[in-house]
């Protein structure tokens, strides 16, 4: 991995960075420390009385058992997502990277709807299967299913799960497609020779060359599943029913809304960071290791 | 690179149109605002019309989201030292704002010391109730206000074979009448609730005077603790709950989006806020009325009077006095007669003030627009007592969304009715414990 | 391919890729639907699979006359925010992690890897999570209300970094040789080989960070005051999350489609560019 043929001195790498750091450290690491201390702080909405509570909030938080379900649900919802939304960019990406007529058509075709907002992506699915006014709720309860996801917790657990899957298949699809690209058909043309089977071929060969791309994809989803998709789940559930669709994220905003309670909020935004930075510093460390660049 | 400088030319250039001052020193009064639609305009063109009444001050409306959205953007400006002048917030955030003493200024005092005209007695007793301290002192600015009224489909009932001039008055009419109406005319729903808390349990107690919480439903004190796990409360989710499984009954979500179902014509029966009106008037294909929200007859009490839905304007501390006296001028100028009885009849909001009602009710508007006046009705139905006066519950933001896991697990029958409104209560109960430790201090 | 292809495997791909492109098109064409039917219809979810007919009546009302007033400014001037917005957030990316990533892969120096780690750690970070502080911060520097207040704190992405980083990786080591020995310093290596072979890679980037500039809510709610700084999202919230008023569905989603177009025709146009940009970061 190490390059041999680096540039030396140290003025001009750190003016480089410089800019970014800038930015960082204003933006990012300030706000961060902030919200580190503000978890030690029970405070009004206003800022107007402040005690300094030490770890009580972290206290609180540990002894609260809605706070493990949250965890629980977190953990479903974002396996199911990263999951659907991985693979089933995956396949439509093998499938257009075939020779076939109109790829190109198809390949615009499933790229655009990248570019809706998640916020209005919310909104066009609750408008989907809202009861009252969705389309396709409706058309689920004309053919005899009990379509409820105000009541029902699996259903609404469904609802968010797709519209989160939806909005980032075209991402998902549009990298794998660049990975596909980007591996040489001499490669796989020399397995076809060797007899290799279609579906052998894609495990052997092709998968671990596109490792690089699922690596990058696995880090961008988790990231996407746990903060992103509180866009989604606020116009689509609002965490409800009964709480069955409260993610962490949800939660940390549900529970500072209206300064309620900023404190426990900013303590469990601390657990959030802690949470995807040792999922990501793992995957860094055992899977990076393991792809092939 | 041609392009990078003709970009940060242009972010230099817009920065300084923003900072600009006026040539001529008016003073700038900012007003967050949550209004969309025709209260959207109703809004600017006070704005407009107050700018255009004087030169010394401008009243400038800025929409900031949803109701919590506005208030989450005031906080958050306030923490930041750059609150606005004037503040929407719903009627749920009341106990949080009074408690910042520092952070707001209350209204009497600011008109007091403007030297404008202020009677908290000209607003209508509920009104003025919900928004002043157990001393009377008016803190903030009554706007926009609703209440909770039954709307029902007169053809749905015409088909069911009940009398569409005689709706339902107690719940166990309702009931009966859900249950016939789905067994002929609509099968999928008898009848529904939008805002399931703010209809099932805080419109519930108060239209039948019983607490929702001790102290006064805690305008008395931060130290209110929670009865809706009484046995009145329990009976109707239990009802409910009972009522759901064959969809009878209809949950209609803890906001207002179930409310299309009543428009469709799929639920007859739909218990939600006046402020429906010019949705039900624009959309709905059939004939349909409202009436008073129902009660249960074995009930002591009951009817009393209803209790209030929807907004007032919060005045943000630390700014100087001439803003302040712009800011008085400008409710000096809202609480005019004519403005609020006019604001009444355009915007569907009730009237406010004794006076704009009386003037509606003589011009005769109420004859071609009795559904206006429904709400009216239940909210003075009676003088208000201790439980019906309005509440104030510190967090009660997410206090409602407890309250609604736990009617919705009670509804799914994961819980009992019991179980689930004395999870409400002891969850609800920590809030407020929580609510009270950080602003006693 | 080598062998001789089955039929099943000649449709199975169509078939699959149809299948996706109904799935992953539906909600938008949904929303296409709804912008041609009158308000009750849409209200009611008495809508058909087919278009209506108030089509020209409702772009008429958004474009010239605002959905019954909801949006005060025109969507002209949303639109030009937003792109606005979008330009700025695109461009500052690019440049600031084009020249962060050139320091991080091409250069040996103290504290590199924690350098990199300091960027990347950033990326577990989002706007919603640290939006209060960050609010406090653009307030405290008189930033609120500017297109730099708007933009700035949303420039700085790990993202940009981790694939200029990916980029600069597959770049030959004979290269900087090659050029070492010619004499070129650092500054005419970035400039006269890297930044030539960047161009795909930063067309690939522009086209992400264009939509994700574009696309910014929870920000520009909090951080513009002033109607003549709304962006064209906040305006589609703000004709959908109603208080008592009639959601203008119809409306709502005519400006939805308004939206979606100058992303979607930046994704489309620069499709082959930022394909073909993404494959050279994946080499």
């Amino acid at each position: 991995m190490e390059r041999r043929a680096l540039f030396g001195g140290k003025v001009l790498p750190y003016s480089l960075l410089l800019p970014q750091f800038a930015i960082v450290v204003v933006f990012f690491y300030v706000p961060a420390v902030q919200a580190v201390w503000q978890s030690m702080l029970m405070q009004d909405a206003f800022g107007i009385s402040t005690e300094f509570v030490w770890f009580e909030n972290y206290t609180i938080l540990a002894a609260n058992p809605e706070y493990y379900r949250t965890m629980g649900t977190t953990a479903v919802f974002s396996v199911l997502v990263a999951f659907l939304s991985l693979s089933s960019g995956l396949l439509l990406a093998v499938m257009a990277d075939k020779q076939i007529k109109g790829a190109t058509i198809y390949k615009t075709m499933l790229i655009w709807p990248y570019a809706v907002a998640p916020a209005v992506a919310g909104v066009l699915w609750l408008f989907m299967f809202q009861p009252s006014l969705g389309m396709l709720a409706k058309a689920l309860r004309s053919w005899g299913i009990d379509w409820n996801p105000l009541l029902n917790g699996n259903h609404a657990m469904i609802l968010v799960v797709l519209a989160a899957t939806w909005k980032q298949i075209s991402y998902n699809f549009l990298f794998f497609l660049a990975g596909l690209a980007a591996i040489p058909k001499s490669v796989i043309e020399a397995a076809a020779i060797d007899g290799a089977r279609p579906m052998r071929r894609f495990w052997t060969i092709v998968f671990p060359l596109l490792s690089p791309t699922a690596f990058f994809l696995l880090t961008v989803n988790i990231v996407y599943v746990f903060f992103d998709t509180f866009g989604i789940i606020d116009s689509v559930t609002s965490g409800g029913p009964a709480g069955n669709t409260t993610t962490m994220v949800y939660k940390v905003y549900a529970d500072g809304k209206l300064g309620s309670d900023l404190g426990g909020s900013a303590a469990q935004s601390v657990v959030l960071m802690a949470i995807v930075i040792a999922l990501t510093a793992v995957q860094f460390k055992f899977v990076e290791r393991r792809v092939q660049y | 690179m041609i392009l990078r400088r003709n970009l940060l030319g242009a972010t230099a250039a817009a920065a300084l149109i923003a900072s600009a001052a006026p040539a001529f020193a008016q003073v700038e009064i900012q007003w967050w605002h949550a209004m969309t639609g025709a209260n959207n305009d109703v809004v600017n063109r006070l704005a407009d019309e107050f700018n255009a009444s004087q030169r010394d001050y401008k009243v400038v409306a800025s929409y900031k989201g949803s109701y919590p959205d506005t208030m989450n953007a005031g906080i958050a400006a306030f923490r930041a030292g750059n609150a606005p002048h004037i503040m929407q917030v719903f009627e749920v955030g009341t106990a949080t704002m009074m408690a910042a003493r520092g952070a707001i200024k209350p209204v009497a005092d600011l008109m007091k010391e403007a030297g404008e005209r202020f009677d908290p007695a000209s607003y209508l007793p509920a009104v003025a109730g919900y928004y002043s301290t157990a001393r009377g002192e008016m803190l903030s600015f009554p706007f926009n206000s609703s209440s909770t009224v039954m709307w029902y489909n007169k053809d749905a009932f015409k088909a069911a074979g009940l009398n569409p001039d005689a709706p339902p008055k107690t719940w166990p009419e309702v009931f009966e009448a859900a249950k016939k109406l789905k067994a002929t005319a609509t099968p999928n729903c008898g009848f529904s609730t939008a805002w399931v808390t703010w209809v099932n349990i805080e419109q519930f107690s108060v239209w039948h005077n019983i607490p929702i919480g001790t102290k006064s439903n805690g305008i008395d004190g931060f130290d209110t603790e929670f009865r809706i796990n009484s046995p009145t409360h329990v009976r109707h989710f239990a009802n409910l709950a009972e009522l759901a499984k064959d969809k009878t009954y209809v949950y209609g979500g803890r906001t207002n989006t179930g409310e299309g179902t009543f428009t469709s014509g799929e639920c007859p029966i739909m218990i939600t806020s006046s402020g429906f009106y010019g949705n039900v008037k624009a959309n709905a294909k059939f004939d349909w009325a409202n009436a008073q929200m129902p009660y249960y007859p074995d009930v002591a009490g009951a009817p009393q009077n209803s209790t209030l839905g929807g907004a007032s304007l919060w005045v943000m501390g630390g700014k100087n006095a001439n803003e302040y006296k712009g800011v008085a001028k400008f409710f000096a100028f809202l609480s005019d007669t004519d403005r609020q009885a006019r604001l009444h009849t355009e915007s569907g909001y009730l009237p406010i003030t004794t006076a704009a009602y009386e003037k509606v009710k003589a011009s005769g508007f109420y004859n071609t627009n009795p559904y206006l006046e429904t709400p009216l009705k239940s909210l003075t139905n009676k003088p208000p007592t201790e439980n019906s006066k309005g509440l104030r519950f510190g967090n009660l933001v997410q206090i409602r969304d407890i309250w609604s896991e736990e009617i919705e697990a009670a509804l799914q029958g994961t819980k009992t009715p019991q179980q689930a409104m004395d999870a409400a209560v002891s969850r609800g109960n920590a809030s407020l414990r929580q609510f009270e430790r950080t602003v006693t201090r | 391919m080598v062998e001789r292809e089955t039929l099943l495997g000649r449709v199975v791909p169509h078939v699959v890729l149809l299948v996706g492109v109904c799935i992953v098109a539906f909600p938008v064409y949904l929303a296409l639907l709804a912008s041609t039917y009158d308000a009750a219809t849409v209200q009611n979810g008495q809508m058909s699979l087919l278009p209506g007919s108030q089509m020209l009546e409702n772009y008429e009302r958004i474009i010239f006359s605002g959905a019954r007033a909801t949006t005060r400014e025109p969507v002209g001037t949303m639109l030009l925010n937003s792109f606005l917005m979008a330009l700025i957030i695109a461009l500052g990316k690019i440049a600031i992690s084009l020249i962060s990533a050139y320091a991080i892969v091409f250069f040996r120096f103290p504290f590199r890897m924690a350098a990199f780690w300091l960027i990347f750690v950033t990326l577990m970070l989002p706007v919603e999570v640290r939006i209060y502080p960050t609010y406090k911060i653009v307030a405290d520097l008189g930033l609120l209300d500017t297109y730099t207040g708007l933009t700035l704190p949303l420039i700085a992405s790990a993202t940009a970094t981790l694939l200029f980083r990916q980029f600069f990786m597959t770049v030959p080591e004979e290269l900087v040789e090659a050029s070492k020995i010619d004499g070129a310093g650092p500054v005419r290596f970035f400039k006269d080989t890297l930044l030539p072979l960047s161009i795909t890679t930063m067309a690939a980037l522009f086209v992400i960070q264009f939509i994700y500039g574009w696309n910014q809510y929870l920000w520009p709610l909090l951080i513009t005051t002033r109607d003549n700084m709304q962006t064209i999202v906040i305006g589609i919230k703000k004709m959908i999350v109603t208080q008592d008023a009639l959601t203008e569905w119809q409306l709502a989603m005519a400006t939805a489609v308004l939206a979606l177009l100058p992303p979607v025709l930046v994704v489309v146009l620069m499709q082959k560019l930022f394909v073909k940009g993404l494959v050279e970061t994946e080499k």
